[in-house]
């Protein structure tokens, strides 16, 4: 099943659960919304986190940052795109400087060379780029094995497939390693954040959609939203 | 003799004076460093013993955090509805989850790198916020934010946002959610409940 299909599947989904009521504006799919997230989470308890762990214990850092660099390397023509369609013209230029450099001198992207020489890595997708062209979040979305997002978010997936290089790469078996592989990886990173959320949150689903919000929000700003704090008693 | 004493007194509250008065990016780089520099020197605390790591919160970290305005900040409107005794507990036990949540992430800071960039601020200035960048290979930097207040005391952090998530305002949702549900004492109870589960989880050192 393409992740094409889960987005179409999440989507109707929500479309069905328009019915149930909800106390949070932002996230009127509630219900719906937690029964994803209790699938994604068992998904997660059951497969994904084991593989990250294994990973990450078999594996020295020094492969794993290569790891991440090879898989970061292909997305950043894909930023410098993001960034052009958002008008910042030098942070795009500068994400193609980082593509030159780390895919010659970085073997293939697997050294990133470019943070060293000051190019500094971005986060841009095409969720971001049209929050910047106007487009609000919409309602927070729960999407099966991909996880928080919003409605604006979600329909910008098909566009950021598009732009990913491991999406269009052949022959199949490949694209599947590589895409087994970058999960497996990304997870691996986030093993200390998700100990985080366990431990940190009272409602581990009302934490973490406060996560994604707000850090949505500040990426779209590239960490500096307008501040919005209401005064304190 | 007693001008002499009066002299010294002065001087030592003058010294402490220009200590609380260290500005808030300075405070900050220097109590992130003493941190990290403990954790170089310590192979209990990069192996990740609680007690210890606790410990080391409390006395370095914790002195610079205010942090009965962070739950108030937290609790939101509500706040003024609770008695003196509910704020006290509150902010008691939000303290202790606080501390823990942080406890599990301290033995990693031991190898980050981290970039303090000078905070551009005006004398008459009493509310800031210190970026410091957290450096990582092949992913974007950390932006780690404190937000800070001058109090009589010194500059004390009232917020502290991790890649723009901000620690105060991801909590008011759930706290909002639970006073509604089941009032403050509910509150409480429940952070009480998440931190009673949090200690026995420990591993026994």
């Amino acid at each position: 099943m393409s992740a094409r299909t889960l987005a179409v599947a999440a989507l109707s989904l929500a479309a069905a659960g328009c019915a149930t009521t909800s106390s949070d504006p932002r996230d009127p799919l509630e219900s719906v919304n937690r029964a994803v997230y209790a699938f994604n989470d068992a998904v997660d308890e059951n497969a994904l986190r084991p593989a990250a762990r294994l990973y990450r214990n078999v594996t020295p850092s020094g492969l794993r940052d290569g790891v991440r660099n090879f898989f970061s390397n292909l997305d950043d023509l894909y930023i410098g795109a993001n960034n052009l369609l958002q008008g910042k013209v030098e942070q795009a230029m500068s994400d193609l400087m980082r593509v030159a450099v780390n895919t010659t001198l970085g073997l293939f992207g697997v050294i990133d060379w470019a943070s060293d020489m000051g190019l500094e890595k971005h986060n841009e997708d095409f969720g971001q780029t049209l929050a910047r062209w106007g487009v609000g979040d919409g309602v927070y979305l729960v999407l099966p094995l991909l996880g928080p997002s919003t409605l604006r978010d979600t329909a910008a997936l098909p566009v950021d497939w598009e732009g990913d290089p491991v999406y269009w790469h052949t022959p199949v078996d490949e694209r599947n390693a590589l895409t087994a592989t970058r999960t497996i990886a990304r997870r691996a990173d986030l093993l200390g954040a998700s100990r985080t959320l366990e431990e940190a949150a009272l409602d581990r689903y009302v934490f973490l959609r406060e996560a994604y919000l707000q850090q949505r929000r500040s990426q779209i700003y590239d960490g500096r939203p307008p501040r919005e704090r209401p005064p304190a008693d | 003799m007693r001008r002499m004493l009066a002299c010294a007194a002065l001087a030592l509250a003058v010294g402490a004076a220009q200590a609380r008065a260290m500005p808030p990016d300075e405070l900050v780089k220097q109590v992130m460093l003493d941190i990290q520099r403990i954790i170089v020197e310590d192979k209990d605390l990069q192996g990740g013993d609680r007690a210890k790591t606790i410990q080391v919160i409390e006395n370095r970290a914790l002195p610079h955090f205010n942090h009965v305005g962070m739950t108030a900040l937290a609790v939101g409107a509500h706040w003024r509805k609770a008695t003196p005794e509910q704020k006290e507990r509150l902010a008691e036990e939000f303290r202790t989850l606080l501390v823990r949540t942080y406890a599990s992430s301290l033995s990693a800071f031991g190898e980050q790198k981290f970039e303090f960039r000078p905070l551009r601020m005006k004398p008459e200035d009493t509310d800031v916020t210190v970026q410091v960048r957290v450096l990582q290979p092949g992913s974007q930097p950390v932006i780690v934010e404190y937000d800070m207040e001058k109090t009589p005391r010194g500059w004390k952090v009232y917020d502290v946002r991790v890649a723009g998530i901000s620690l105060v305002v991801n909590y008011r949702t759930e706290f909002g959610n639970l006073v509604r549900d089941k009032g403050i004492d509910g509150l409480i109870g429940a952070l009480a409940t998440k931190n009673k589960s949090l200690a026995a989880a420990e591993p026994k050192q």
